[in-house]
Parts: C-alpha cells; sequence; structure tokens
C-alpha cells in the first residue's frame, strides 16, 4: 500500500461481511498515506508494517503459484470462478448493465446471504484487478488482486490486499476468529485454495468420504 | 472397514468406521495388503505430538491393491502399489524441486495454521499423523483413499512379495536420506544413534554409500546385533562413555559424520534427558533432543549432522555454540519420499538391498493395538511389526 494511489483501493468483499464490516468514514489510503511519512521507507509492503491504520484493518497475502500470469489472471477476472475457491461466495452476478458492475452473494455466520454491491475500480490486463464497494452499500471496503512474474521458472507471485473496518473493533475481530471467520483467516485460505486449484486441479481434503467433505465445507463457512 | 484408530494416550483399538471414497479427481483407493507400525507411531501413541483426535486412523506405511481410481488418477484397478507416507502434489514449487515432504498443496487450507504458527511454515500432509498434517486417515486399515495417487504410489512387480518392497513407504528412503544428508565420502567414520528401523536402515545406507566404518548406538543388545550384522560397530551406551568411545574409535579425530536416529523421545539417564522427560510428562512441550546433543559434542569439527528423527517443538540446552564453533553442517527433514522410491525399488530388485531381516513380528490388524504396546514396551525383540489387514 505504501505505494499506492488512493483510488487504486476498491470494492466490497467477501470477507468484510463475514467479519462484519461498519461503513468506511475515511478513505484507508489517505489514512495510510498520512502514516507513510512517519515510517523510514524500505521495501517491506505496506501491510506488513508495525503500525494500526485507525478504524481500519488491512489484510495482505501473497502466493507464489507455478503457472503462468496470463492463465491465472484470466482465471480470476472470469468471476464466475471465484467461489471455486473462495468457500463463504456463494455466487457473483453482473449487475445492469454496465460492465464491471458485480453483485456478490456472500453467505454471513448464522445461514444469511449478504447482497453486495461492487464496481471494477481499476484493471490493467494480466496485471491488476481493483474493486471497491458501490457508495450506497451497507458495507465499505476496498480490495485488489496483483498478479507479477516471479523470479525464473517459478510462476507468478498473486497478492491479495483487502482494507476493512470491523465491526465491534477488537472483540468483534476475536470472536469472529474463534469463529474461523477472520477475514484475515479467510483471505488466506482462499488464496491457498485458488493456488491449489491452479496447481494441482483440485483443493486438498482429508475428508474420506463425499459427505464429510461437504460438512467440512460447510464447518468452513 | 476396520481401522486402529488413536483413542489417546497410549490407547489405540480397531474400531469399524465407514469406508473411505473417491473425493478428489486424483484420488484412489487402496486395499490395504501390508502395513507397518513406526517409531513415528509412538510418539502420537505416546502423546507428544499434538493436534490427536479421538478416532483418528493412524498408519503411514502401507501398500497394496489399488481397487477404485478417480477420474484423474494414473493408476489402474489390480494394480499393486506401494503408497510413500508423505503426500506430495507433483506440481508446486517444492515438489519440482523434488522437496516433496514441503508439499504446499498437500495440506488441506484450513489445517495448516497450526504448523504455520509453530514452524513459521505449514507443514505438508501426512497419512495418519495428526491434524497438523492435514488430519488424513492412516493405512493401518483396510482401505485407504490415497490424494494425488498419480504423484505418490509406485507400482511393483508381482515376483516381489510385500515383505520386500513394504518400506519403501517410509523407513528404508529415510534411512537413506539420512545417509544421504550425511554427505558420505569413502575414507568416512560415521555413527548413527538408535537401531531402530530408521537407524538400522541408515547403517545399511551408509556402508551402501562406502563409509569406511559405521558405528551404531543404542541399548539393546538385540538391536545392536542387528547393526553387526549389516557390518556396523556397536556401542551400548548403558555401558560405555560413547562419546570417549567415539573418539577412540575414530583414532582421536571425531566422527566425520553423525545420525540421530532416535528423535524427540531419546532413552537414557543423562541429567539433560530426565529434566527433558519430566517436562515433557508435565506438558510444557520441550523435545527431549539428548541424542541430538550428544551426536553434535561427538562429531569432529567440520562435519555433518543427519537428523531423520522427528522432532516437533523446542528444546532447551541445545548446544548452539558446539555447531557453531565447530562448523557443523546440519541437515533434517520429513523424508522426500517420492524422491527415492524407484531408485531404491531397483536396488531391492537386484538384491542389493534386503529389508525383511527387520520383522520380528507379523500380526493380523485385529490385534494392532498388542503391536503397538510390545513395539513399545518390549523394543529389543519387537523390532518391527507389520500387520495384515483381513487375517
Ligand atoms: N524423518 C522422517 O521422515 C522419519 C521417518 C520415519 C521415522 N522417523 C523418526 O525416526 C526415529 C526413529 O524411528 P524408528 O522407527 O527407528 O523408532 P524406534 O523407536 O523403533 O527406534 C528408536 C531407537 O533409538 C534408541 N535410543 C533411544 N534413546 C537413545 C539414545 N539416547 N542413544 C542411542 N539410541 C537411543 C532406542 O533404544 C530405539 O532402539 C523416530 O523419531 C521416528 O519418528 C523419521
Ligand atoms: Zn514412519
Ligand atoms: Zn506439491
Amino acid at each position: 500500500m505504501r505505494n499506492e494511489h488512493p483510488d487504486r483501493w476498491a470494492s466490497r468483499w467477501p470477507y468484510l461481511a463475514l467479519a462484519g464490516v461498519g461503513l468506511a468514514a475515511i478513505p484507508l489510503a489517505a489514512a495510510a498515506r498520512r502514516r507513510r511519512r512517519e515510517v523510514d521507507p524500505d521495501s517491506a509492503p505496506g501491510y506488513t508494517a508495525r503500525r494500526d491504520f485507525g478504524d481500519y484493518r488491512v489484510v495482505g497475502r501473497s502466493v507464489t503459484i507455478a503457472r503462468p500470469r496470463a492463465e491465472l489472471f484470466a482465471f480470476w477476472r472470469d468471476f464466475q470462478n471465484l467461489p471455486r475457491f473462495m468457500v463463504n461466495l456463494e455466487k457473483i452476478e453482473p449487475s445492469g448493465e454496465e460492465p464491471g458492475h458485480n453483485t456478490w452473494h456472500i453467505r454471513a455466520p448464522g445461514g444469511r446471504v449478504f447482497a453486495v454491491d461492487t464496481r471494477i475500480a481499476r484493471e490493467v490486463d494480466g496485471e491488476l484487478i481493483a474493486w471497491r464497494s458501490t457508495e450506497d452499500s451497507e458495507i465499505d471496503t476496498e480490495g485488489r488482486v496483483t498478479f507479477e512474474d516471479a523470479p525464473g521458472e517459478r510462476g507468478t507471485r498473486v497478492s491479495l490486499i483487502i482494507a476493512y473496518k470491523p465491526k465491534g473493533g477488537a472483540i468483534g475481530e476475536a470472536i469472529a476468529t474463534l469463529a474461523q471467520r477472520s477475514p484475515e483467516l479467510q483471505a488466506r485460505h482462499d488464496l491457498k485454495r485458488f493456488k491449489m486449484l491452479m496447481e494441482t486441479g483440485e483443493i486438498a481434503t482429508s475428508a474420506r468420504t463425499r459427505s464429510e467433505r461437504q460438512h467440512q465445507l460447510e464447518e468452513a463457512r | 472397514m476396520r481401522a486402529l484408530t488413536w483413542q489417546g494416550t497410549k490407547k489405540v483399538s480397531v474400531e469399524t468406521v465407514a469406508d473411505p471414497e473417491i473425493v478428489n479427481p486424483r484420488d484412489a483407493i487402496i486395499r490395504v495388503t501390508s502395513t507397518a507400525i513406526c517409531g513415528s507411531d509412538l510418539h502420537l501413541y505416546d502423546g507428544v505430538i499434538p493436534s490427536m483426535q479421538p478416532g483418528d486412523i493412524l498408519g503411514h506405511e502401507f501398500m497394496g491393491e489399488v481397487v477404485e481410481t478417480g477420474s484423474d488418477s494414473s493408476l489402474e484397478k489390480g494394480q499393486r502399489v506401494v503408497v510413500p507416507f508423505t503426500i506430495s502434489c507433483g506440481g508446486c514449487f517444492h515438489c519440482r524441486i523434488t522437496q516433496y515432504s514441503a508439499c504446499e498443496n498437500s495440506n488441506p487450507p484450513e489445517k495448516q495454521d497450526m504448523s504455520e504458527k509453530l514452524y513459521g511454515h505449514p507443514m505438508a500432509g501426512i497419512f495418519g499423523y495428526s491434524h497438523m498434517t492435514g488430519g488424513y486417515a492412516g493405512g493401518q486399515a483396510e482401505y485407504v483413499r490415497v490424494p494425488f495417487s498419480d504423484v505418490g504410489p509406485i507400482v511393483v512387480p508381482d515376483h516381489l512379495d510385500d515383505e520386500k518392497v513394504l518400506f519403501l513407504s517410509d523407513i528404508l528412503p529415510t534411512g537413506w536420506m539420512a545417509a544421504e544428508n550425511a554427505d558420505i565420502g569413502p575414507d568416512d567414520t560415521v555413527a548413527v544413534w538408535g537401531c531402530g528401523p530408521v537407524g538400522l536402515f541408515a547403517v545399511q545406507s551408509a556402508l551402501l554409500m562406502g563409509a569406511a566404518k559405521v558405528i551404531a548406538i543404542d541399548h539393546y543388545p538385540h538391536r545392536l546385533e542387528l547393526a553387526r550384522q549389516l557390518g556396523a560397530e556397536t556401542i551400548n551406551f548403558r555401558t560405555s562413555d560413547v562419546r570417549e568411545a567415539l573418539m577412540e574409535m575414530s583414532g582421536g579425530i571425531g566422527v566425520d559424520a553423525v545420525i540421530d536416529a532416535v528423535g524427540m523421545e531419546a532413552h537414557g539417564f543423562a541429567v539433560d534427558n530426565m529434566l527433558d522427560i519430566a517436562k515433557q510428562t508435565v506438558g510444557i512441550g520441550a523435545d527431549r533432543a539428548s541424542a541430538l546433543k550428544q551426536a553434535i559434542l561427538a562429531v569432529r569439527p567440520g562435519g555433518r549432522v543427519s537428523v531423520p528423527g522427528v522432532y516437533g517443538g523446542m528444546t532447551d540446552k541445545f548446544p548452539l555454540g558446539a555447531l557453531m564453533e565447530k562448523g557443523l553442517q546440519l541437515r533434517t527433514g520429513q523424508t522426500h519420499v517420492q524422491r527415492y522410491m524407484k531408485d531404491l525399488l531397483g536396488r531391492i530388485e537386484e538384491g542389493e538391498i534386503d529389508t525383511t531381516f527387520l520383522i520380528s513380528h507379523r500380526l493380523p490388524l485385529e490385534q494392532a493395538a498388542e503391536g503397538y504396546r510390545q513395539f513399545r514396551d518390549a523394543q529389543d525383540s519387537w523390532t518391527k511389526v507389520v500387520l495384515k489387514p483381513g487375517g
């Protein structure tokens, strides 16, 4: 985030609904930028900095996937694919006529399903997709995924960064974590599932039967 | 089906459980014909590896017949296969550089958090070895679901009996990798702590790799005798001062390489070990590393330290100064089984390696609990137990 322009932050994101995210009052990027001047610059990604982002939480995670960048980008950009590795995402549908405008149906604890409107805020073919929730949304969050060539033959580095404001502050977060529903964990697990799907064609499970597998999936939600 | 399940510390029992099914496309189902109890299983039995749950099916050394295949499996029904204990996808960074036991894709995401916290990186999936390594059901059962069946299992020819090839699943490659990690040259003297299955195969491998002398250390007379039969010299740590004996036997130089094939539950009454036993018993998590500590002090400056023995947590009073000041090299890890299976199968076929000398007992699966008890408490004579499901 350290080197990000504010409007690269965008969209509405499944993890937020799960943690119970309140409406953002201050654009995160501005807060991040203000703080940026206070620290010595280094090469570490902004989200790994030892500091807080005010009311906001920033979740960031990278994985290296041994597949070509274009293939990974295309798979992610076809949003219909996302529910295959994001366990809390029921489905994504185009919303209205405008391209890049979508409704995400996100499963929340207690069997509730949120319908959340998003817009693609920025897109660079083969490199970056950024999204943002729309103005009239009850949940305010921004996120982006980037795809970079990894060194040598290692494939592609995929980084996912999400900013959100947890509802109920630290306690809400703690409860969400206990229930395995912290956005941090969800994002990390989803990214690992994406890697598994792309590298192996399937997502690892220790279930011994198909019904046990189904049960585990429901528990992960 | 029937399967050996973990029920709590020192409590295992054979129960009736649901048969496994094909869950993912690359899966296969194996009907187990032979399966063994491993020293690693004893760590689970003794409750010193965290994240076990009552009902977990144990067993990571197994082989059998393919009875069902997923749409993307490369196996065919009826084939006889030996299955590596490490579950590996074949496609991730680590698998591609043949570091199979560090596979990034075989431990389900929701099971990775614990080892990631504990070790900085998640562990790969392992059959029957706690929920930290995926919570996969093991092979001490009539049937097993084998994920990534196109990468791990090796097809074995019908003319080789189960007992000749079963140990390709773990301990034979583990002994081999332990010796490889000791970087053995022709004039080298190598000392091996522990004459259990892993230690004995490390002795055998070190000699095959051309070591001038191999010295095996244990306190069980029969196990030491097996090491001598393989061509090793031996030291009984109950009756001799190990470090002094090793110095003398290596002409005052110190041994060139050491192999710790004991792991986290070392025996013995050295002060540090007694303290560690006390801590492990009350559950404050210290690994008993007395064999490893002794090995580090005994190896010559510039020597190599190879650690196939399993450790799970932290240890106290680790001789870090000796490691650094003597300029030692340390190599360890769960075995990259898939890397070695083919070569070792070839050596078995050619008669260069025999593994059957190790087997002391064959039991029907129904008597597995007895097998565990004896393998733990009567180690001298119970050197390796092979279980036969359906028998
Ligand atoms: N790295 C791997 O992939 C891998 C695979 C299999 C087993 N292992 C590990 O290897 C170790 C040995 O396995 P095993 O099946 O041979 O077990 P085992 O329990 O049969 O043998 C251990 C032997 O060590 C001896 N011993 C105990 N304390 C000693 C000491 N202080 N000095 C010398 N000898 C001592 C015991 O008497 C016993 O004979 C275990 O820790 C096991 O978990 C590792
Ligand atoms: Zn084993
Ligand atoms: Zn892998």
